[in-house]
C-alpha cells in the first residue's frame, strides 16, 4: 500500500517551471530517492510536501488523506518529518533543546498551566525526554546532549538533524541530502542509520541524495529528475544505466 | 570544578541546577531582603528602580532575545500600562482589579501590535514598533480625559487591601514580590513547550514551523506576553514616578530598554537583572560623578598647589552637567559592549565563573566561536 502519493504536482517560479506534472508513489516502508542534476527540482518537491510551497497545480495524499492544503505547522503532526539541505537547527540551543522543540506537535498543555508549569506540564515534559532519549541513544549522541548547536562539528549537526526529524514520531521521513558534506566514514555511518530507520522503526523514507553509493546502498526504488521532469522510476541499478539518466548527467 | 551529576530527567526542568545553586540563590535573596534596613532611604529608592527596570528587561528580553523580535516601542506599553493603572485608581477601582485590568489593556494592545510582526522581521518590525510607540505618545498627551495631557497626572501611593504601601520600604518589597514573580513566570515558560517555540522562532523560522511551531500563534504570545510584563512594570512606575506626563514613554526610553537587554546579555534570565542594574544605577552614578569630581580634584589642586588639576576637574564637572551626556554615554557604552563583549554583562559574568571554577586551567580559548557559513541557501 502507498503512504504517499504525489499526483502531477507542479509548481512556477515567474516563467520557471521547477517542478512540472511529477508524480510518484512511496511504498510503505520503503526508502525511495530522488536524484537529478542541480536545479532538477529535488528539494522544490521537499519543501511542495512540507507545505512551505503552494503547488501551482497537482494533489498530494499522505496516508489517504489530501495534505495539499495542510498548512505548514500542521504536517509534523500527520507524521512527516524532514531535515534540510543546509542544516537548519537552533543554533544558540543545546542538543537537548533541539530534540524536544521537535516533540512540539505531540503537545498537550495550554499556555497557562505551562505559565505556572504544573504537575501535569512536568509530566509531559519527561515524558518527552523519554522519547528523545530514545533516539538519542539511537543514533549514539549521548556525550553531545547538553552542547550548543554553535559548538558541534558539521558531522554532528547533520547527525542531530536526523535526530529532531525522528524525535517527532514521523511515519514518512524526508531526507533533503542526508550525506552532503559529510566524509566516507560519516556517509558509511548515514547509510547503516537509514536502513535502521528503516528496517528497525519502520519509518518510511523519502530522500533527495547525490552520492551514488549512498543511493544505490539504502534505496529500494529511485526516480531520476531532470529539468523538474521525471526521467525514470526504478532500482538504483536500473536507474543508473537509463540512456536518458546518463546524458542527463553527462550531456550529449 | 564542579560537576552535577544526573540521576533522574526531572533535574534538568528543575528551577535551579542543584542544591549548591540553589543554595546561592537563597542567599542572593536574604541579602535583597535584609538591604533596605542597611541603606538609606535615597539607595533603596534607587534599588527599587532596578527591580523596575528588571521587569521592564524580562519583558523586552522575552521578546528580543527569545524570540527574536526587535521592538523600538516598549516605552508605549509602559505608558498604557502606567496610565491605565492610574485612571483606573482615580476612579475608585481597588488596586488589584486596577493592576489586572491595566496589564489586560497592555496584553491586547501587545497583541494588536503583534498583528504586523507576523509578516516583518528585523529593521521593519522595529520601524513599525517605533511608529506606534510614536503614535500612542500623541494619544496620551491628547486624550486629556483620561491622561490629563502635559498637565500631568498624579499618582497616588498604593493601598493594597487597606495596607498602605506609601512608605519606600514597602514599596521596595511590593517591586520585588512582582519581579520574583515575573522571573519565576517566565522561567516556567521557557523551561515548557512555549519557551523552546520561542527560541526556535529565533533561530529558524523554516525549521520550527516543519516541526509544527505554528509561527503566528507563538509570536503573538510572545507579543502578548511581553506587553503584560510592560504593563505590569507600568503600574509600579506610575506609582515610583508619582506624576505621569506624556514625554516620559518617549523614544529615548524604548532605546534605553533595548540598550538593557543587549548590555545585559541577549538570552539570558540573568541579563534582565544585570543589565537593569546597568541602567538604573548609570544615572545616579553619574550624578554623584559631576559633584565629586570637581570638588575631589579642587582638593587635589590645593595640596599639590598645581592649579591645572583643579581647572580639569571643572571642566569634567561641566561637561557631566550639560545635556545629552547621559544619553551620549549610554551610547557610547552600548557600542563598546557590542563591539567587545557580544554576549553581555551575564557573558563576562560566565567567564569570570568559568575561570575561577576551572582555576590554573582556564584557556581563553573556551569561549572562542568558529564562524560557519552554511546558511546561503536560506527559504525566506
Amino acid at each position: 500500500m502507498s503512504i504517499f502519493q504525489a499526483d502531477s504536482l507542479s509548481i512556477n517560479f515567474g516563467g520557471i517551471k521547477a517542478v512540472d506534472g511529477v508524480s510518484f508513489d512511496v511504498e510503505q516502508g520503503e526508502v525511495f530517492t530522488i536524484i537529478g542534476p542541480n536545479g532538477a527540482g529535488k528539494t522544490t518537491i521537499f519543501n511542495l510536501v512540507s507545505r512551505i510551497y503552494e503547488p501551482t497545480g497537482g494533489k498530494l495524499v499522505f496516508n489517504g488523506t489530501d495534505i495539499t492544503n495542510v498548512p505548514p505547522h500542521r504536517i509534523a503532526a500527520l507524521g512527516i518529518a524532514r531535515t534540510f539541505q543546509n542544516i537548519e537547527l537552533f543554533e544558540h540551543a543545546t542538543l537537548l533543546q533541539n530534540l524536544l522543540l521537535a516533540r512540539h506537535a505531540h503537545k498537550r498543555s495550554g499556555f497557562f498551566s505551562e505559565l505556572l508549569f504544573l504537575p501535569s506540564v512536568r509530566r509531559m515534559e519527561l515524558e518527552h525526554r523519554e522519547a528523545v532519549e530514545k533516539v538519542i541513544e539511537f543514533l549514539d549522541l549521548q556525550q553531545y546532549r547538553d552542547s550548543f548547536i554553535v559548538n558541534l562539528p558539521y558531522g554532528v549537526r547533520k547527525v542531530t538533524e536526523l535526530a529532531r526529524a525522528l524525535c517527532t514520531d514521523p511515519k514518512l521521513l524526508l531526507l533533503d541530502e542526508p550525506s552532503s558534506g559529510l566524509n566516507v566514514e560519516e556517509t558509511d555511518d548515514m547509510a547503516f542509520w537509514i536502513q535502521d530507520i528503516r528496517d528497525l522503526l519502520g519509518i518510511t523514507v523519502l530522500m533527495v541524495e547525490h552520492d551514488m553509493s549512498l543511493v544505490s546502498a539504502v534505496s529500494d526504488r529511485v526516480m531520476a529528475l531532470n529539468y523538474g521532469r521525471p526521467i525514470t522510476t526504478g532500482t538504483p541499478g536500473e536507474v543508473q544505466s537509463h540512456p536518458e539518466v546518463v546524458r542527463a548527467y553527462l550531456g550529449g | 570544578m564542579r560537576f552535577v551529576f544526573k540521576t533522574s530527567y526531572a533535574q534538568d526542568i528543575q528551577i535551579f541546577r542543584d542544591r549548591v545553586d540553589a543554595s546561592w540563590y537563597g542567599l542572593l535573596g536574604l541579602v535583597v531582603i535584609a538591604l533596605p534596613f542597611l541603606m538609606s532611604e535615597y539607595y533603596v529608592g534607587e534599588t527599587t528602580w532596578v527591580f523596575i527596570y528588571a521587569l521592564c528587561g524580562l519583558s523586552l528580553m522575552v521578546l528580543v532575545g527569545y524570540t527574536g523580535l526587535v521592538s523600538l516601542g516598549h516605552a508605549a506599553f509602559l505608558g498604557i500600562g502606567a496610565y491605565a493603572h492610574a485612571f483606573f485608581l482615580k476612579n475608585g477601582i481597588p488596586w488589584i482589579p486596577s493592576v489586572v485590568l491595566a496589564v489586560l489593556i497592555t496584553t491586547a494592545s501587545g497583541i494588536i501590535v503583534g498583528l504586523p510582526a507576523l509578516r516583518m522581521t528585523g529593521i521593519y518590525l522595529a520601524i513599525a514598533t517605533l511608529a506606534f510607540s510614536v503614535i500612542i505618545q500623541e494619544v496620551f498627551s491628547r486624550w486629556e480625559y483620561v491622561t490629563h495631557g502635559f498637565a500631568g497626572m498624579p499618582v497616588d501611593k498604593p493601598v493594597i487591601l487597606g495596607v498602605s504601601f506609601a512608605d519606600d520600604r514597602a514599596f521596595y518589597y511590593l517591586c520585588l514580590f512582582f519581579l520574583v514573580l515575573a522571573l519565576w513566570l517566565t522561567r516556567n515558560l521557557l523551561r515548557s513547550p512555549t519557551g523552546r517555540a520561542w527560541v526556535a522562532i529565533r533561530d529558524s523560522e523554516i525549521a520550527a514551523q516543519s516541526m509544527g511551531v505554528n509561527l503566528a500563534i507563538y509570536k503573538s504570545i510572545a507579543f502578548a506576553y511581553s506587553a503584560a510584563l510592560m504593563g505590569l512594570a507600568g503600574a509600579l512606575f506610575a506609582h515610583k514616578i508619582a506624576y505621569l506626563a506624556p514625554d516620559i514613554f518617549t523614544i529615548l526610553l524604548s532605546i534605553q530598554f533595548l540598550l538593557l537587554v543587549i548590555v545585559g546579555g541577549l538570552g539570558s534570565l540573568h541579563g534582565a537583572v544585570f543589565g537593569a542594574i546597568f541602567v538604573a544605577l548609570l544615572p545616579p552614578v553619574i550624578a554623584i560623578l559631576r559633584d565629586s569630581i570637581p570638588a575631589s580634584m579642587a582638593d587635589a589642586a590645593q595640596a599639590t598647589g598645581i592649579g591645572i588639576i583643579g581647572m580639569l576637574g571643572d571642566a569634567v564637572g561641566n561637561f557631566l552637567k550639560k545635556p545629552g551626556v547621559e544619553a551620549g554615554i549610554f551610547g557610547l557604552i552600548l557600542v563598546l559592549v557590542i563591539l567587545l563583549e557580544p554576549l553581555g554583562m551575564y557573558g563576562r559574568w560566565i567567564k569570570i565563573r568559568v575561570f575561577f571554577s576551572t582555576f590554573p586551567m582556564y584557556k581563553r580559548a573556551t569561549f572562542k566561536r568558529q564562524r560557519t557559513y552554511m546558511r546561503s541557501e536560506r527559504l525566506r
